[in-house]
């Protein structure tokens, strides 16, 4: 379709369905806030412990860490206090999974809407986004009272460090679920892909163990090590564990423990991942024109 | 309000719209057309061919037509759930589809709650949806199990409730597809006459209906489609005469 060669319409006329980006929905604020809240009703639908169970699955997962790699690999003797280091890990990589997981599934799992009414597709995403956020904050939550009980006390720094890393992880996590929900519509093997990738994330970013193991292991200077650095994640991770692990650590043991320049990491995994997402958005936007007759 | 005012409310200009249909979809059979040298994997359908018509405010149309002419496809592109891939349709004001009513209704959530989610999908504000909230519930005759879910009600009570909120969206531009089955015969007469009454209001309706007497008495025009193609365009009586081969 080319738009220049269509006729002018008479004035006050309008296409209807015009697919419009990311910052058209600012008018569908709405909207928005009742798809998250029918997420939310939904999901906890019949459940006895409801939204208790964002507490239970980091939890577990925080205790089969912190046992297997802290106690019998004896990483916690290294990275005291290494529970703050899994956990700050834990909670960034979980909010990435989430939203990406959902993400992915929110066009196609939100077909027979797509199919009959227009709306603005990236409210599905979106929504994802804010999903993943209400089971953020408590998490959060924890890990500060955590951090404050180990000796953790915040630092101007470690609060940039922090909201530039929830930033960091919001928006590349969008533009990648924005651009995975887009293929998934034609291809469902963007989910299996995408459950691979969740797989691999918490294994591939300092979470787990410290990123001079990933340093001494490849070299500073291999191109490996300098893959590994590049991966917005693991910067992600950096910066939570600067704001949150960092001041909480003795100072013999948190030198050379994060990657260096971890700011100006932080400020530059932003801005690429800023272009990403607005890639993510402009596929999307151009792919959702043929979502309802795909689907 | 009077009824036309000689302004157009949708115009459809030249428009096509096809379907393709990918067969295509794992690797293996991916494999097995390359090795016998057949690389197309793609079927194309044309439901709309050349599609030009103008509809006035406050007119009501029929579009008429038998299954797999094409009608859904054109209501479809007027609502902008599909894209046309060639021409393009224009709208004045808002715009409610009744294209399948309920098509945003969640089983898990109350009745309640899906007034106030369906209602923002039509395009209502919250404050709208408050206002009218009490007229939705009234009109859909389930005030006593609005705050039960929805999965519990019988599929009348489901129906009546969708399009209750369906028709209190107040747009400028009405589709609707197939909705006046909707109910018991005391239930389907209020649609009616609810329908009646937008007319009365001057609001452009266009509606699609397997009911031919019951379209040809509501609409003041009727356009027939076959095969993707408007062949008729006239008072909905002689259209419906001539699809029972009567002229």
């Amino acid at each position: 379709m080319t738009d220049a060669a269509l006729r002018p319409l008479p004035e006050g006329m309008e296409r209807p369905g015009v697919a419009r980006g990311l910052l058209s929905l600012v008018r569908d604020r709405y909207l928005l806030t009742l798809l998250v809240r029918k997420e939310l009703r939904v999901r906890y639908q019949a459940s006895v412990l409801g939204l208790a169970w964002s507490y239970v699955k980091p939890g577990a997962q925080f205790a089969v860490f912190y046992f297997v790699m802290g106690q019998f690999l004896n990483l916690s003797r290294s990275l005291p206090p290494y529970a703050i280091f899994l956990f700050s890990g834990i909670v960034v990589i979980n909010l990435f999974s989430e939203i990406l997981g959902n993400a992915t599934r929110s066009v196609v799992g939100n077909g027979a809407l797509v199919r009959k009414i227009f709306l603005p597709r990236q409210l599905f995403p979106l929504s994802s986004v804010l999903v993943a956020l209400v089971h953020f904050l408590p998490q959060l939550v924890i890990l500060v009272v955590g951090a404050l009980i180990s000796g953790w006390r915040p630092d101007l720094l470690g609060v940039v460090a922090g909201v530039l890393g929830i930033a960091l992880t919001l928006v590349f996590a969008l533009g990648l679920g924005l651009l995975f929900a887009a293929i998934n519509v034609a291809y469902r093997d963007t989910e299996n892909t995408v459950d691979l990738i969740l797989m691999v994330a918490v294994w591939f970013s300092p979470v787990l163990y410290n990123i001079a193991l990933v340093r001494d292991h490849f070299g500073a200077d291999s191109w490996l090590t300098w893959l590994y650095q590049a991966n917005p994640l693991t910067i992600a991770v950096e910066l939570f564990h600067r704001a949150f692990w960092w001041n909480a650590a003795e100072p013999g043991i948190r030198d050379g423990a994060l990657v260096d320049h971890v700011m100006t990491r932080g400020v530059i995994a932003l801005a690429v991942s800023v272009v990403l997402l607005w890639v993510g958005d402009r596929v999307f936007t151009r792919m959702s024109r043929t979502f309802a007759q795909e689907l | 309000m009077g009824s036309a005012t000689g302004r157009e409310a949708i115009v459809v200009d030249a428009l096509v719209k096809r379907f393709r249909f990918r067969h295509v979809h794992s690797l293996k059979e991916t494999v097995a057309r390359w090795v016998r040298g057949r690389s197309e994997n793609v079927d194309e359908f044309t439901a709309l061919k050349d599609v030009s018509l103008t509809i006035a405010e406050g007119e009501t149309v029929a579009l008429l037509g038998f299954n797999g002419s094409g009608k859904s496809t054109l209501l479809k592109c007027i609502s902008g759930v599909l894209t046309p891939d060639e021409g393009q349709v224009g709208v004045r004001g808002r715009i409610a589809g009744l294209i399948e009513v309920g098509a945003g209704f969640h089983p898990d959530l109350t009745g309640r709650e899906n007034v106030y989610l369906n209602g923002a999908i039509l395009g209502m504000t919250e404050a709208e949806i408050e206002e009218r909230f009490e007229a939705i519930v009234a009109f859909s005759e389930i005030e006593e199990f609005i705050d039960q879910e929805v999965k519990f009600y019988s599929s009348g009570m489901f129906l009546r409730l969708a399009f209750a909120v369906a028709v209190h969206t107040d747009p400028d531009v009405f589709l609707v597809d197939e909705i006046l089955a909707v109910g018991d015969e005391p239930f389907q007469r209020k649609c009616l006459d609810r329908i009646r009454s937008l007319r009365a209001e001057g609001k452009t309706l266009v509606i699609v209906s397997h009911d031919l007497n019951m379209v040809a008495d509501l609409c003041d025009r009727g356009i027939l489609l076959e095969h993707g193609v408007v062949v008729m365009d006239d008072e909905p009586h002689a259209v419906v005469r001539r699809m029972r081969g009567e002229a």
